[in-house]
């Protein structure tokens, strides 16, 4: 029918919510790949239980995927949705309250049945008994739909045909919002190639949707989201996950050592090994761990051999590594620790997000054991990251902590892929001769002996003649790294290793203030990019001023930070944790911040910061 | 040279550079290092290391290519003295820094040097997964059947009812027997020495640094301190040879002086049990045979020792042939780089990071 009138938007906000069974994860990955590939910029956020199939139609076991998507730059995944699919009662219940009034809702009639309706605690159906009525409510029959379209496929069984249901979806959404179904046909074809029964149901699924929408009277309109304007360049859509195991294949590649991967597996880092395990062309060695506490082993065994040595965990696996990391700041090696926090302490929530491990990762360790920490700030950002973590840990010899979270690691957006010639120089120096002369005039080699720029000590490798030398956990003679138990030479030592950490070079803050007239800093740190960004865009274009700058560096702090703090009448720090940053602040530059912090196991809304901010703003008039 | 599957050599040193064949001969003191031994006086590691420092150099190797990796104990000062690559790690932990050293270089000896709580009781699950994959590493337990570091408690392998400092009334713990644990462990390559007994720890540890795959030895060292005379039944002439039994892999399993030998031979019941020699008739007896496929007989023998060491046997239990974990793991590395057409250089990097999906804003 061609009467239907298509409107343009400039931005939507639409979540998918089913059964963890459902494939809420991916439909919501190819109505992405699908935007991505219409030129807008988009933000994603998966939010799914920790149980891998919680029971059928229950509340814990509701699945989540939003995407954001515009025709302008995109910071964070929005915070209400436009448009809820909702594939069951339980999905309806657990997000309605995001959704504000006014906005659409698509919900499957099929699954609205009593037993379902009570499972939840719903007394009536509420497609029926107008406690919708604000909203704009499809009721779609997804399930009997699909079935029946199916029909003429006769070698699969009722729950294959209804496992299509999905696919029926995204056709409907695609429709809506004129996105391209081409890529997901290429991809179903991949997926389902050697099965072409099920490949032609879920194309025929996916069609059914297209046509649902675009032939029956409830779907009025259709809607278009013109492409954002970006810059030059080839993109592709990246979760965190991704983007830094990619970071740190291309910084072992430019470094020109092998990457190794020590890892247990853990949510939600485990994909960083999935990703890596399968990069073996380009040398990447994995080593599935029995334990924590071996993963890291692993990795700094192979960086004693010359190898960039990686681990990849999330809190609990931080605690556990403690000691080694201790070894390594002792031993002083290369060593990238990558933290991909979520909610705690101990279990806590394993598939939500939160940045309380600041603190553990800065001082969770026995003595003065100082490490660089770097934190990524967006998905794709955690390329750079990775890459500035191996830079610092290959040019001091020291372990670093690299900090994501849950959101950024799940998260996505559309990365604009670097070339490689254009990525930073990373060259490693190994020892390969004797470094000083003994008192009887011999070349001897001193594997305490610092840089004295960087006050690295040199990494010299087993195999490399003449430079055998014995290193451990016990303190060292500065210089000749002998065993030494020497109360001044302790004193030495533990003030050179804090010195070579607060001497690693990190850039200096920038902060965003565009009319230079702004009286109130937000400051922040790793994932609350985005709804710092966003916040602060808000309440500029409300007409008011704020300045705005992130940290990518915990420690050391670029040199400028303390000159920006005290910059401004009011600093203020949104935290998804107690106020950790804050207290570092505090404690470092004697600055009052104000912290803002919340521990939901969600990133913080774009409008609650900006009534953060807006507040503020109220208190210094 | 024999190759098992995948092409891989059997030997554990063959991808690790041997001296020219006309270098000058290694020596002990080579092995030797500047630094100041540190043990107690009389402690079996200095026994233990002398063995070593002089048993090294029969090996043929580059030195720089030979790594100790220890935990924490006494055992764990091992490396400092030895004149190659070494560290000193943390407690336990050992054999996981050991795995990923010997992962990504093939080209190293690699040891590690442990204790019975080292590898046993902190270490243990590093310890059991080493040998299950069978990376290949020589590790060397020495256990001496207490904790000295710490100033004497019970360790893991101590006798239950051991009175020590933490166990006034005598430890209620059953210890562990270390060659039975790595047998189950399914270890390719276990033994067991005696500290004192020195030509058979050098011809144990020889073997075992010629196995590819993770090798166990276990080896009997007097603590003079806290756990004096732990062996002494072993090392005392009189009953020596009453009590060790000497693994020799082909021959009948026996023991017992020239005049008064006993032969080891089945019951029913699957069970074994020693007899007079004169005595052995038509009865089956045990051979040993350290090469068989299935452990279960190498573990039968390491259930012939007791916490009063009435038949204690010595030697290699098991010897066998199995790809090894950090050959495989280069292999699977090294195979998807060649069928790549060789390293990656900046344009397979670039289409990597491109991935499948991309599109372009011009």
């Amino acid at each position: 029918m061609t009467s239907k009138t298509v409107q343009t938007l400039d931005r939507v906000v639409i979540r998918f919510a089913g059964d963890s069974g459902d494939g809420m994860q991916l439909t919501g990955d190819r109505f992405t790949s699908e935007t991505a590939a219409l030129g807008n910029d988009l933000s994603t956020l998966p939010n799914f239980p920790a149980e891998i199939r919680a029971p059928q139609g229950t509340l814990p076991g509701v699945s989540s995927f939003q995407l954001h998507f515009a025709d302008h730059d995109v910071l964070t995944p929005g915070d209400a949705p436009d448009v809820l699919v909702a594939m069951n009662p339980a999905a309806l219940k657990a997000n309605l309250a995001d959704v504000p009034r006014g906005a659409t809702i698509v919900a499957n009639t099929d699954e609205f049945t009593k037993r379902n309706l009570a499972k939840v605690g719903y007394d009536a159906n509420p497609l029926e008994d107008g406690s919708l009525d604000s909203w704009h409510v499809h009721p779609v029959a997804l399930t009997s739909i699909t079935v029946e379209a199916l029909a003429p496929f006769e070698g699969l069984s009722r729950k294959e045909k209804e496992r299509a249901k999905n696919m029926f979806a995204l056709g409907l959404l695609s429709w809506m919002y004129t996105r391209p179904t081409t890529g997901t046909e290429a991809f179903l074809e991949k997926k389902f190639g050697g099965r072409p029964e099920i490949l032609e149901a879920n194309l025929t699924a996916l069609r059914a949707g297209w046509n649902y929408g675009e032939t029956t009277e409830d779907f009025a309109s259709s809607y278009v989201v013109k492409a954002a304007p970006m810059a030059p360049g080839t993109y592709r859509n990246v979760t965190g996950n991704t983007a830094l195991a990619l970071g740190l294949v291309a910084a072992a590649h430019r470094a020109g050592r092998p990457l190794v991967l020590g890892s247990y597996p853990i949510t939600p880092a485990s994909d960083i090994l999935h990703a890596l395990s399968s990069m073996k062309r380009h040398g990447v060695t994995t080593i599935q761990a029995e334990d924590e506490i071996a993963g890291i082993g692993i990795a700094l065994g192979a960086s004693y051999g010359g190898s960039i040595g990686v681990t990849t965990t999330s809190g609990p696996g931080i605690a556990l590594k403690s000691e080694t990391i201790g070894l390594a700041v002792s031993l002083e090696l290369p060593l990238v620790v990558v933290d991909i926090q979520r909610g705690g302490p101990s279990t806590g929530l394993p598939t939500k997000t939160e940045q309380a491990d600041l603190l553990q990762v800065m001082y969770g360790r026995n003595g003065e054991s100082p490490v660089p920490v770097v934190a990524a700030q967006t998905p794709a950002d955690c390329f750079d990251a990775a890459m500035d973590a191996v830079r610092i840990a290959t040019t001091y010899r020291t372990p670093v902590i690299l900090l994501s979270d849950g959101y950024l690691a799940n998260g996505s957006e559309p990365w604009s892929v670097p070339s490689v010639s254009d990525l930073p120089e990373m060259a490693v120096d190994l020892a390969v001769e004797p470094n000083a002369v003994d008192d009887k005039g011999a070349a001897v080699f001193r594997p305490y002996l610092r840089d004295p720029e960087t006050l690295a000590r040199p990494w010299a490798v087993p195999g490399t003649p003449g430079l055998e030398h014995r290193i451990g956990g016990i303190e060292k003679a500065d210089v000749t790294g002998d065993i030494s138990y020497d109360p001044d030479n302790h004193d030495r030592m533990v003030r050179l290793r804090a010195a070579k950490v607060a001497g690693v070079t990190v850039p200096d803050v920038e902060v965003d203030d565009p009319s230079g007239d702004a009286k109130v800093l937000v400051l922040g740190w790793g994932s609350t990019y985005g709804p710092i960004a966003s916040a602060t865009r808000t309440v500029r274009n409300a007409g008011h001023h704020v300045a705005r700058a992130h940290l990518r560096h915990l420690n050391p702090f670029p040199a400028n930070l303390g000159e920006v703090l005290r910059r401004y009448e009011r600093v203020v720090v949104p935290e998804m944790n107690t106020g950790q940053l804050a207290l570092l602040l505090r404690a470092e530059y004697l600055v009052d911040v104000r912290s803002y912090t919340s521990v939901r196991g969600l990133p913080f809304t774009t409008v609650e910061l900006a009534d953060v901010v807006s507040t503020t703003l109220e208190e210094i008039l | 040279m024999t190759t098992v599957e995948l092409g891989m050599p059997v030997t554990g040193l063959q991808h690790v550079p041997h001296l020219p064949d006309d270098a000058a001969k290694q020596t002990k003191k080579d092995f030797t290092s500047d630094q100041e031994v540190r043990w107690c006086p009389g402690c079996g590691d200095y026994v233990i290391l002398a063995a070593v420092q002089s048993f090294l150099p029969e090996l043929g190797l580059r030195r720089e290519n030979i790594v100790f990796v220890s935990g924490i104990g006494c055992s764990s000062r091992f490396p400092y003295y030895l004149d190659t690559y070494g560290m000193h790690s943390i407690h336990g932990r050992a054999p996981a820094i050991a795995t990923g050293l010997a992962t990504s270089r093939p080209d190293l000896s690699v040891w590690v040097v442990t204790g019975d709580g080292d590898a046993l009781s902190i270490g243990g699950n590093h310890l059991i997964h080493a040998l299950r994959r069978n990376v290949n590493m020589t590790i060397l337990l020495f256990n001496n059947q207490i904790y000295g570091l710490t100033k004497g408690q019970y360790s893991p392998t101590s006798r239950t009812g051991s009175v020590t400092k933490s166990s006034p009334l005598g430890s209620v713990d059953a210890p562990f027997n270390p060659v039975s644990l790595a047998l189950g462990a399914e270890a390719t390559f276990v033994a067991r020495a005696m500290e004192s007994d020195r030509d058979e720890l050098k011809s144990v540890l020889k073997a075992a640094a010629e196995h590819r795959g993770a090798a166990l030895v276990e080896i009997y060292q007097n603590c003079p301190i806290f756990n004096d005379g732990a062996f002494e039944v072993l090392k005392d002439r009189t009953q020596q040879a009453a009590r060790i039994v000497r693994l020799r892999s082909g021959e009948p399993v026996t023991v017992g002086p020239e005049d008064d030998r006993r032969v080891l031979v089945r019951v029913a019941g699957g069970a074994s049990e020693f007899v007079p020699e004169a005595e052995v008739g038509a009865r089956e007896v045990v051979v040993h045979d350290a090469a068989a496929e299935d452990p279960s007989a190498a573990f039968a023998l390491s259930r012939l020792d007791s916490p009063e060491m009435t038949h204690v046997p010595m030697g290699i239990f098991r010897q066998v042939a199995r790809p090894t974990y950090d050959d495989l793991v280069r292999a699977q590395v090294e195979g998807a780089v060649d069928a790549a057409g060789g390293p990656a250089g900046d344009a397979d990097l670039d289409e990597l990071l491109r991935g499948r999906d991309t599109w372009t804003v011009e």
